[in-house]
């Protein structure tokens, strides 16, 4: 059986936490959660993982620590973690808005709010996956900064521990490894074209000449993401064929 | 005390805390008492859930102090929502972090903290009152400073109290229970479960707040209900999604319409037993 696109997208979720140590891996989505359970259950082994309420658990699910929302606040400030968010918008420098659409002071969609998206982005490594690619999502500007980018990050002085290491979605992965810090194609799912990526983004992406494609999963992570992390295939409902 | 005392103790206009996150353990009895009151012009600072939801439904909110308002399992919260999208109050958004620091800063009566959060984002632009502060050591780093969030009265729910106002969380998570208690003037414990005292064998640090801190304390079965309160009772998710889905006026004539919690609680079981 061929490998699918969200199998690919779960790989490349997976690869955020590579020689990250042991950190608490966050994420917020299935598809990201499979990718820090794969990173756990093969080259990551020291990542910590909670039960999305109050403890950090094993990969069996039993409990190993105590992780409610205060002390959790605290690994964040510490910056023992990598957490992977989604986004409603994100722009070319990796601001990141989950606030609301429109105008603040009377949004025309009111969505969650900032949470903690501002201390996550100034305190530990923050990545982003994003399951449909399109140019609602990757705008020229974000409406409401949540996340902070590294534009605004750099006019606020607040560097010291900003970092985004990778944007995943459905299309391929992206990385701010320019000399400006702005979005670059890092690789291409296989079967995705630049140019599908191209018009799916609202602002100019740095495109090399020879853009590599996702790696190809081992047949043991192939295993591990069938038989024992997602058996039910919720990854194929969060990421459509397109 | 009562719900309803509880409530006759607050004033419209005053700055209330509401403890609980998202959709769990929100003192929910003691939010229901208010839409029964008068009570409005209120500053509410929350980590939102369905108290929101229900107070800004209400048109009971001036000003909402928040980092996010949810249900959990349903992520967007349809009245939170709908108010902010017709202009319903006003907001002081926050980030997570800055809001737990602010509730630090009020309980310990520090004008403000610095935390390293906030700088760079929006949070900074639509709350143009915000200031920074410098490190005065070596290291120069600006931070902003977060004003301290002290409130007038605050609300907690909590599995276990005493008549004296010493409150006990069982779940796995205290929230920021005993900080709201702590930052507010006067704060209410409503439990499920009044208990004469806690026994010999009682874990000391299940005892999250303290009696020094609380003003009043009812006992309110089911009272966070519809959000959870583990191990007591978890999250009414049937109903919850009723909550969500129901025109307000709908939901507000058949389930707030009641004289007393009691009315609600039996309004609540008949609409379950409709659905068996």
């Amino acid at each position: 059986m061929s490998v699918t696109r969200s199998e690919y997208c779960v790989v490349a979720c997976a690869e955020a936490w590579r020689d990250d140590g042991e950190i608490l891996a966050a994420a917020m989505a299935p598809v990201s959660s499979f990718g820090a359970r794969l990173a756990k259950r093969s080259f990551a082994p020291d990542l910590l993982l909670t039960d999305g309420e109050a403890m950090l658990v094993g990969l069996d699910g039993e409990a190993e620590g105590w992780l409610p929302y205060r002390r959790h606040l605290t690994m964040v400030t510490g910056g023992k973690r990598h957490v992977m968010m989604g986004a409603s918008q994100i722009d070319r420098y990796g601001n990141q808005n989950i606030s609301c659409i429109g105008d603040w002071s009377r949004p025309a969609r009111q969505l969650l709010g900032v949470r903690g998206a501002p201390v996550n982005t100034l305190n530990n490594p923050v990545s982003y996956w994003i399951p449909k690619h399109s140019p609602r999502v990757f705008v020229a500007r974000v409406d409401m900064v949540s996340g902070v980018g590294y534009d605004r990050a750099a006019d606020a002085g607040a560097t010291r521990f900003h970092r985004i290491p990778r944007v995943v979605s459905d299309l391929g992965v992206f990385d701010f490894a320019t000399p400006d810090r702005s979005m670059r194609l890092a690789s291409l799912h296989p079967g995705v074209t630049v140019d599908q990526v191209r018009r799916a983004t609202g602002f100019d992406l740095v495109i090399g000449d020879d853009v590599p494609y996702t790696r190809e999963p081992s047949a043991e992570e192939l295993r591990l993401i069938r038989e024992v992390i997602d058996p039910r295939g919720l990854r194929d409902r969060e990421v459509g064929v397109r | 005390m009562t719900p309803d005392e509880v409530v006759g103790r607050l004033r419209s206009g005053m700055t209330l805390g509401i403890g609980g996150w998202g959709s769990r353990r929100k003192p929910m009895a003691l939010v229901r008492a208010l839409l029964r009151s008068e009570i409005t012009d209120l500053t509410v600072i929350s980590y939102g859930g369905p108290d929101v939801g229900l107070l800004a439904a209400a048109g009971r909110i001036r000003r909402l102090v928040a980092a996010f308002t949810t249900l959990d399992s349903i992520p967007l919260e349809p009245h939170f929502r709908a108010a902010r999208e017709r202009g319903a109050f006003a907001m002081t958004e926050l980030d997570e972090a800055m809001f737990m620091w602010g509730l630090h800063a009020a309980a310990n009566r520090l004008p403000f903290l610095p935390v390293r959060a906030g700088l760079g984002s929006d949070v900074m632009t639509v709350n143009p009152e915000l200031r920074t502060v410098t490190s005065p050591y070596e290291d120069g780093e600006t931070f902003v400073a977060v004003p301290a969030l002290r409130m007038d009265a605050a609300l907690v729910h909590l599995n276990r109290a005493d008549r004296l106002g010493n409150g006990q969380y069982l779940g796995p998570d205290p929230y920021f229970d005993d900080l709201f208690c702590e930052a507010a003037d006067t704060a209410y414990v409503s439990c499920e479960q009044l208990v004469d005292r806690f026994d010999a064998d009682t874990a000391p640090q299940s005892l999250l707040v303290s009696r020094h801190s609380v003003t009043g304390v009812v006992e309110t079965p089911n009272g966070a209900h519809f959000t959870s309160c583990a191990p007591d009772h978890a999250r009414d998710e049937p109903f919850q999604k009723l909550y969500a889905t129901t025109p307000w006026p709908a939901f507000a004539e058949r389930f707030l319409s009641g004289k007393s919690e009691d009315d609600y609680q039996q309004a609540v079981r008949t609409w379950h037993e409709e659905q068996r």
